[in-house]
Parts: C-alpha cells; structure tokens; sequence
C-alpha cells in the first residue's frame, strides 16, 4: 500500500516536472503553425506587376536605381528619393517627420518587400508602386519638383537610355520648362494652357519615371533575421545554433506576441503586416496639420490620374481588384494607417506614422494601455503587460533586426 | 487506515494536476467564434432560399483578395436567378468591418453568382452576411468563416 501510495507520488512529480520542462523552450502546435507563417522562407516569389510592364526589365531597374539617388530629380538639385530612403538606414531616415525640400508631416516609411503592398504611403493614397514614386517628385515639401520639368530633365541627361527602354520621347519643344496640374500658381496655368495630346505626353514620360523608380525598388526585399532561423530549426526539429538560440526572455516574447498580447492578429504573415489599416489610437502630433489617415486617402487614389484605372496602366484593369473592391467610407476608416513590416523595426526609431513614439518600449507600452482614439475609434483593447511580459516583447521584436 | 488516507491523497493529487493540465490544454486552444455554425449552406433568414458559399478555387488564403461562389436555389431546389446581393460583414470579436468591399460581380448560372474582393487579413471569426433580393422576396443570410 505504502508503496504503491510512493509510487504515485513519484509519478506525480514527474509529471510536474515534464509540464515544467515543457513550458519553457517548446511550442504547442498552435504556436509552431503560427510560427512557420511568419517566416520568411514562407515568402512567396514577387509577383509580376502587369500594371507596369517594364517591371522586370533590368534597363528599367537600372535607370530607376539612377534616377532614384540623382539628387537633380528635385526643385533646387538638393533632394532625390534616397534623401529620406537611405541605402544605409532600410531606406528610411531615422527621423520622426521626413525633411525634403521642407518637413512633411509622416515618418518615412523603409522600403523592403515594398512591391507587395497592395497600398502605399502610411494612409495608401496611392495603389501602385510605380503611382507612388511619382508623388514626392511634385510634394512641394519633398522633391517639390514638376512634371513637365522632369520631362525636359530626363531628355537632356538621360534621353538615350531613356529611349532604349521606353521607345521615342516626344517633342517636348513647345512645353512649358515648368507645368503641373498640383504645382504653384503659375505651373497650373502653363499646365492648362497646354492642348491635352502635349499634357498627355508628359503625363506618359512621368509615369516612366515612376515605373522605372519602382523596378528598382522591386529588388529591396526584406533579409533573413534570427526569427527566421530559429522558425526554420523548428519546423525542422533541428537544434538552433549557439547564436541563434532564443533566451527564455525571447521566447517569452515570441509566445506573447502570438498569443495573449495579440500582436499576430495584424502584424501576421512573414512581412509581420496584413497590409490593411487600422486605427490603434496613435495620438496626434500637436504641431502638424490635422491627420485623419486612411479617410482621406480614399479621395485621393480615386482622383489619382495614375492609379489602377487610369490611361497609363499597362495590361487590362484585371489588376485592379484592390482598387475596384477598395472600402471608400466608414467610421474605421478614421485615424486608420497602414500597419507597418515589423521586420528590422527595433534598428529604426523613431515609430508610428508621425514618429510618435522614440522606442519599441514606447509602443509595447501604447498597445499594453490601449488609450482612446482622439478621433474615430481604437481598435485596441488594453493588455495589462506587465514590465517583465513588455520588455520580452521588445526582446522578441529585437530578433525581427538582427 | 493511515495507508488509505495516503492513497487518497495520491489519488487527488493526480486528479488536481489532471485538472491541471486540461485546463492548461483549455486555455491555450486558439480561441474561436462561440458556437458559431461555420456551415457552408443553409436556409436564408425567412426561410426563402437555400444559399450556400464556397471559395471559388476551394481554398481560402488568408491575405489574398479572392472569390467565393454562392448558390442561391430555392426551398424547392429550383435555381434562383437575377438576384440582386448585397455584401457586408465583419469579425464580431474585433468590432470591425471587412476590409474591402466585396460585391457579386457575375451570374454564372444555375443560380451560382461570383462574389468577389473578399479579403481574410487576420485569423479568426468572419461573418459574411447576404442581402438577397429576387422574384421570390427579399431575404438575407450569415455566413460564419473561421481561419
């Protein structure tokens, strides 16, 4: 009896101590599949862009790798795209607004695995890569460039390997040196006083420029992380690298953010994004000009003479359906911004569409608190972390950058 | 007498960490819609169709902008045609809507009409309710979706 009573017990702590084994360095199931969808390895091939057929055409990628850090791409000869996409820094610039030609009123946004959003800019006013690229060439704050001027520009120090990929320029003789339906007084007028073949063909030779810029950025993806290892080691079931181990305080993160703190309900897939937007109660940055987010955008892309629908698409309007299916109205559209890539996010504070946040610490802290939107209303629910649970998080998020 | 109290203390011993491994198993389930009736065809509200709702290419991949078939017949089986469908939705868990705007841009016969720019971006619980209009009346039905 005696025995049998000792034996249970034996059984009985043995019991306790696999569970407690098992709470540590493993994964249930659930876990693991959620896992493996976040890794990279799960990335699909990039999918044509039949909206913009010299995509894959490597001439096209090379002038848009030129033209992308020629710095006379701009007003004054000062800015180019890579002014705030720094080459060094993720393509980003590490400040909380972008400053171009003046300061604009959103963070820069890095650029790898940009050519599989379906939207762009935090608020996606644009609907293609190569209709993006084209937006800060005329912001009066960033390139504060114009159309018609960048016509005249790519002709004279780029016309030859221009024309190799794009066929013949047009006769831009009798345009305007400066004409723009967005640029100051006077470039509107010119641009209205051009006959609608001539506004058409700089329209043509801008939207190359575009598609040139955005082949380019077609080959900035994002690079493996120690995440990806250790999810590769796991489905594998081999034994991770002495590097490339977890601590317990990493996996502690990694398990909060697929479970109890819900992180993985946007950040999914193995760009850590669902591409969609959300408004998560990011407060407002009390200098800037009123930002309402995605709501406005919705005017924006539908007015955009070179979105999806628009005269310069290449291929059939097939590649429209994110456009064509888009939510134009409705109170989450408020304050809503595109959820960003989580990868390499702990290497480029400061964070949020405005830079509202200085480290991850800040924003495990936001999501923890979960404060009321100023407008529209936060998808968040409070998480109560505690500072040990939010600083395995941010120990977590540390492996996306390194 | 002192043995068998040791026996039921083993034995409850055992039962307590039972206990506590079903509710460690439990609480760790990915958590789904309560209750909810994920079936894919059933009578509309009123009792005026059978719709049923199936993704077109027989996957659903969460992310990707697709299309999903519903079958409108009705009660007698006969096809229901040039039905007027509105779409809407949402995931109840989250209170927030669909992200996108998905619509019936075909009728491909025999009552089956293409509802296409649906769109999972999370896991989870979606539903998809129909607003169906047609000779017979107007009717509407929800569909529940668990990614």
């Amino acid at each position: 009896m005696r025995r049998l009573a000792r034996i249970s017990c034996v059984f009985a702590l043995g019991a306790f101590a696999v569970l407690i084994g098992c709470s540590e360095p493993q994964f249930s199931d659930g876990e693991k599949t959620t896992i493996a969808s976040l890794a990279l390895n799960t990335l699909p091939a990039l999918k044509p862009d039949t909206t913009n057929r010299f995509a894959d055409v490597p001439a096209a990628a090379a002038l848009g790798s030129t033209l992308f850090f020629d710095q006379g791409m701009s007003r004054d000869g000062t800015v180019s795209c890579s002014t705030c996409h720094k080459i060094d820094r993720q393509f980003q610039d590490d400040l909380p607004q972008a400053v171009g030609i003046g300061r604009t009123n959103r963070r820069t946004m890095p650029l790898a695995g940009v050519a599989r959003d379906p939207w762009f800019f935090w608020d996606g006013r644009r609907d293609s890569l190569w209709a993006q690229a084209l937006t800060p060439l005329e912001n009066p704050l960033e390139q504060a460039g114009n159309r018609a001027a960048f016509a005249h520009y790519i002709k004279k120090r780029f016309g030859e390997r221009y024309e190799r990929i794009f066929g013949p320029l047009p006769d831009l003789s009798s345009v305007p040196a400066n004409a723009s339906p967005l640029g100051t007084d006077a470039e509107k007028a010119a641009w209205n006083a051009m006959p609608d073949s001539q506004a058409e063909d700089v329209n043509r030779v801008f939207a190359n420029i575009g598609k040139a810029i955005a082949a380019f950025e077609r080959s900035i993806e994002p690079p493996q992380t120690r995440f990806d290892r250790l999810a590769i080691d796991l489905a594998s079931g081999a034994k991770p690298q002495a590097d490339d181990a977890f601590s317990p305080e990493e996996i502690l993160g990694l398990k909060l953010f697929i479970g109890k703190a819900n992180c993985v309900t946007c950040h999914n897939g193995p760009r850590f994004t669902d591409n969609s937007f959300h408004n998560t109660g990011v407060p407002p940055v009390a200098d800037l000009p009123p930002d309402r987010g995605r709501v406005d955008a919705i005017t924006q892309v539908e007015a955009d003479p070179f979105n999806c629908f628009g005269a310069f698409r290449d291929g059939d309007d097939s590649a429209c359906r994110e456009l064509r299916f888009m939510v134009k109205s409705g109170p989450e559209l408020v304050r809503a911004y595109k959820t960003p890539s989580l990868r390499g996010a702990a290497t480029r504070p400061p964070y949020m569409h405005a830079g509202q946040f200085s480290s991850l610490d800040e924003v495990v802290a936001h999501y923890s608190k979960a404060p009321a939107s100023v407008e529209g209303t936060s998808e968040v629910h409070p998480l109560q972390l505690s500072e040990r649970e939010r600083a395995a998080l941010v120990a977590f998020l540390k492996t996306l950058a390194e | 007498m002192a043995s068998l109290w040791r026996y039921l203390l083993a034995g409850l011993g055992l039962a307590a960490l039972l206990v506590g491994i079903l509710a460690i198993v439990y609480l760790t389930a990915p958590q789904t819609a309560p209750g909810a009736d994920t079936s894919r065809s059933k009578t509309t509200a009123n009792g005026l169709f059978v719709a049923s709702f199936q993704p077109e290419r027989g996957v659903i991949r969460q992310g990707e902008l697709q299309s999903w078939l519903l079958t409108l017949k009705t009660v007698k089986g006969a096809p229901v045609e040039g039905a007027a469908i509105t779409v809407s939705g949402g995931m109840p868990l989250h209170n927030h809507g669909l992200p996108t705007s998905p619509q019936a841009t075909d009728y491909l016969g025999e009552g089956r009409y293409r509802i296409d720019g649906l769109k999972f971006t999370m896991s989870g619980w979606w539903q998809l309710r129909f607003a169906i209009s047609a000779a017979a009346g107007s009717d509407s039905v929800v569909f529940n979706v668990v990614l």
